[in-house]
């Protein structure tokens, strides 16, 4: 299934943020910032405007990184997953100004999976693949209401207004959208 | 727990994103941390933005971002987290919710609203949404009601039915205002769930309508 090639690449984004969490490795961290903090800038240059300049919710994001480390499991996701959700929580902070509510994983009330974790960085590595792949695919129609959902820090009806296009039509975008990623995915025998 | 109606696509992805708004973010959250079903889409989700964020076009950061943030590590300004958040005590109301009634089903305060049907608002920092909880009692109705905009109700004990099927504990169910409802408590117990609307509801009976501000429903 697998090529060779692909088995015995590791993702260095995934090793860099592992010796960040581990050791503390402070020129991995430089690299990582090389990668990321021009990615997050542009990221949070494209959300609602801010009294907060870019560069420095950049900044902040990239403190929590430093300081959320050795919270990151390779196993569960890649690196840039990761970094996507600490830049989207940084962004709610700084201009909403709002509490994100989140479900607790050690709360008692939490109902666990009953399938075993898959602890597996070569399937995480696969998915990655796979879904960078499946994203190429998508129609540009798709691909345009995908990327407005993810780094607009817009609703889905506000969206649909700038296209100048029904909601429910927002709505089935996204939907196809992600009915082709996960078919991608279960195709790679990742699938949710 | 079963469940059979799950979080739909458009709102999974705007809680991914971090564009959903703090309301419907604690319906969506508080069934997360029930269905594991959903927290799988949800890491899918996640990994979409990630993927995206890989892909955006790079813009050029200060010259002196890298020295300014090493400086402030340097400094010791920041402070490395370890553990996660120490386990929180058994409850029957998962969290995120459990933080908004400050208890478990014990621990909220019923206010009356007729008919022997309960509500308690939650209080949020959300402007955009009504959050609060409702009581139907074993076998009894909820008077019936269109939307002007969506509900989302999540069943935190007992079920109730309607025209879209039925819904149990965990069970999420998403109307938009074309849908016309009814939903009836089963009989066996009372139904607590979780309801979360853009707008105040709009009740098809004119006499509910006009008790509507009296009741504050
Ligand atoms: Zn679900």
């Amino acid at each position: 299934m697998v090529p060779p090639d692909d088995m015995d690449a590791t993702d260095p984004l995934s090793d860099l943020l592992v010796a960040v969490g581990t050791t503390r490795d402070m020129e991995a961290f430089q690299t990582l910032f090389r990668h990321f903090a021009p990615r997050i800038k542009s990221y949070m240059a494209r959300g609602a405007t801010s009294a907060l300049q870019p560069d420095e919710i950049m900044q902040e994001t990239m403190v929590a990184v430093w300081n959320k480390a050795a919270l990151y499991d390779p196993t569960k996701g890649s690196a840039s997953t990761w970094i996507f959700t600490i830049a989207r929580n940084q962004r709610i902070d700084a201009y909403r100004r709002a509490t994100r509510p989140e479900f607790d994983p050690n709360d008692p009330a939490f109902v666990p999976s009953s399938e075993p974790a898959a602890d597996d960085r070569m399937q995480t590595q696969q998915t990655s693949k796979s879904l960078r792949r499946a994203i190429e695919t998508l129609s540009t129609e798709q691909s345009e209401v995908l990327r407005l959902c993810y780094f607009e820090d817009n609703s889905q009806s506000t969206i649909a207004e700038r296209l100048n296009i029904p909601l429910g039509t927002v709505k089935s975008r996204l939907r196809l959208a992600f009915a082709k990623l996960r078919l991608a995915l279960e195709a790679s025998g990742d699938a949710p | 727990m079963t469940i059979r109606h799950h979080i739909e696509d458009d709102l999974l992805v705007s809680y991914a994103s971090g564009a959903l708004s703090e309301g419907w973010s604690i319906a969506v959250a508080t069934h997360l941390a029930l269905c594991p079903h959903c927290r799988a889409r949800l890491e899918t989700a996640e990994a979409v933005g990630g993927q995206l964020l890989d892909a955006i076009t790079p813009e050029q950061v200060d010259a002196l971002a890298w020295d300014q943030l090493r400086t402030r590590i340097a400094s010791g300004a920041t402070a490395p987290e370890v553990a996660p958040r120490p386990a929180a005590i058994a409850s029957d109301i998962p969290r995120p919710l459990r933080d908004y009634i400050g208890g478990g089903i014990d621990a909220i305060k019923w206010r009356n609203l007729g008919k022997g049907a309960s509500q308690m608002r939650l209080r949020t920092g959300d402007p955009t949404t009504q959050v609060r909880l409702l009581r139907i009692p074993a076998g009894k109705p909820v008077p019936e009601h269109t939307h002007r905009g969506r509900e989302l109700t999540l069943v935190l004990s007992g079920s109730f039915h309607d025209e879209e099927g039925s819904f149990g504990p965990g069970d999420i169910e998403d109307a938009d205002g074309s849908v016309l409802h009814q939903p009836i408590a089963s009989p066996e117990a009372d139904c607590i769930c979780l309801a979360v609307t853009d707008a105040p509801l709009k009740f098809s009976s004119w006499i509910v309508r006009a008790l509507q501000p009296v009741l504050g429903i």
